[in-house]
């Protein structure tokens, strides 16, 4: 039994592609592999770029159907976790702006009654010694983060995550656009930029308190 | 230089390698961009302390709960029993091993018996895409293995005395190497040999005994020792063979599951092999 792990740990690079491979051949079970392999990892990105544990939920498990669905198209030789990120930002970029038609037909003001948790997780920034000023204050940080990036299009929010929280390289977030690389760097470089004039003051405050030995 | 752009200094922030050593050259030497670029870092940093929840250790089991139901059942072929399994992510258990560790060393011999002695004998099994997709795993295992090997006997050829013949020669990069390489070596000629592969059990089994040779030699040995070991590399055309053998295994790997094209020259270094 032993006698053959060298060769299983030879090929556990290759367990995906071959994953791929038995679920294309009509082994359903085989997809288990990759979805246990990469859920987590899809679910960071949705989750940053919903904002909401239910939201996120969904775009992984909309990603991964997509993925089963589509999978005769995926190259072989391609990294199935990128391909399965790009579907899952493609699909959160759709629910994204599906979302703000929505709420623009509603004529809501914002998300916060429908998305309760969401504000307790934007809000609950880390703090090591919560006085009440300070929570007071890192809680309107957070509003204003939340704020901040819900106001962003739904291409710039991906873009924006996708660059800063998922590491990804202008030709990935292109992809997920569907857009050139000039018009993805474009995007990456708009949503700093509003996120920028948006928080830039109240950041800029907090280090002015810091100087000031008053540090939020 | 004049002062870069938001733009650059955002791409400079996010690691952009475009430009990147003259935007650093201008930062050294300008506090207003170094502000510039302050400010940019605080609104990010800021950004980054939005926690994230981390998804539960089962979270993937539970997506997997979630979607099953959904997901259409592909038309399967009748060689599918030979991976069903209650809990795919046990595919990799010994049991399954041994059992896919016959399977596919059955569908190698095939593949090596055709090359060591003329007429290829293909089994039935060859001809399916599941056959191929078994057959990959342990193709690309050996094939590697003898790339791998194929490095070590290469090196160890080619090193002659640079100094004078009475200076030492190290060898202990080989000698780590050529341990590492003989738990596999073994595993792979004891599974030839039990399923009566002598062609390649004895390719696997001359080259043992030069990674043993070179295992258990001192790590700075003589030139006259390290003549030794070369002479026995090239009394036997191991490496040739190795070189041969571990190539196609290797190409047919990168090729997915389909059989090396034989042209005129494969055909004869096959033979020559």
């Amino acid at each position: 039994m032993n006698r053959m792990r060298p060769s299983v740990e030879t090929t556990t690079l290759e367990t995906d592609a071959l994953a791929v491979e038995r679920t294309l051949a009509g082994d359903r079970e085989a997809f288990r592999i990759l979805v246990e392999r990469h859920s987590r990892n899809v679910y960071r990105l949705a989750y940053r770029m919903t904002g909401n544990q239910h939201d996120a939920d969904e775009v992984v498990q909309e990603a991964f159907l997509r993925a089963y669905q589509k999978l005769s198209q995926f190259a072989a030789r391609a990294n199935f976790g990128t391909w399965v990120y790009r579907i899952a930002a493609n699909y959160a970029i759709d629910r994204l702006r599906q979302r703000k038609s929505e709420d623009a037909n509603r004529a809501l003001p914002a998300r916060e009654t429908e998305d309760g948790a969401e504000m307790d997780l934007m809000s609950s920034v880390p703090d090591a010694a919560p006085s009440p000023e300070r929570l007071a204050q890192s809680g309107q940080l957070a509003a204003k983060m939340r704020l901040a990036l819900r106001e962003l299009t739904p291409a710039e929010r991906t873009a924006f995550v996708m660059r800063h929280w998922g590491g990804s390289g202008i030709e990935e977030i292109a992809a997920a656009l569907n857009s050139s690389a000039s018009a993805a760097k474009n995007t990456v470089f708009r949503s700093v930029q509003k996120l920028r004039k948006s928080l830039e003051p109240f950041v800029e405050q907090r280090s002015r308190a810091k100087v000031m030995g008053t540090e939020l | 230089m004049k002062h870069p752009k938001e733009e650059e200094l955002i791409a400079y922030h996010d690691g952009e390698p475009a430009g990147r050593e003259a935007i650093a050259t201008h930062l050294a030497d300008c506090p207003e961009c170094q502000d510039e670029l302050a400010r940019i870092d605080a609104v990010l940093a800021a950004l980054n302390t939005i926690p994230v929840p981390e998804p539960a250790a089962d979270y993937g089991q539970r997506i997997w709960q979630q979607i099953s139901p959904r997901l259409p059942q592909r038309r399967g072929h009748w060689w599918d029993f030979l991976f069903r399994e209650p809990n795919a992510v046990q595919w990799f258990a010994p049991g399954r091993l041994a059992a896919a560790g016959a399977i596919v060393a059955l569908v190698l011999i095939a593949f090596v018996v055709g090359r060591f002695t003329g007429p290829r004998v293909v089994t039935p099994l060859v001809a399916t895409d599941a056959a191929k997709v078994r057959e990959r795993i342990l193709v690309m295992a050996v094939g590697e293995h003898l790339g791998r090997s194929e490095m070590v006997l290469m090196e160890l050829a080619n090193s002659g005395p640079q100094n004078p013949p009475q200076k030492q020669v190290n060898i202990s990069s080989e000698q780590r190497r050529a341990e590492d390489l003989l738990e596999e070596n073994r595993l792979y000629r004891e599974t030839a040999l039990e399923q009566g592969d002598t062609a390649l059990a004895g390719l696997l089994d001359e080259l043992e005994r030069i990674l043993l040779d070179v295992a258990n030699s001192p790590q700075q040995i003589t030139p006259a020792q390290l003549q030794n070991i070369r002479q026995r590399i090239d009394s036997r055309g191991i490496l040739f063979k190795v070189r041969v053998v571990g190539k196609e295994l290797q190409q047919r790997g990168e090729m997915g599951t389909a059989p090396a094209q034989p042209s005129g020259s494969g055909k004869t270094e096959r033979n020559k092999a």
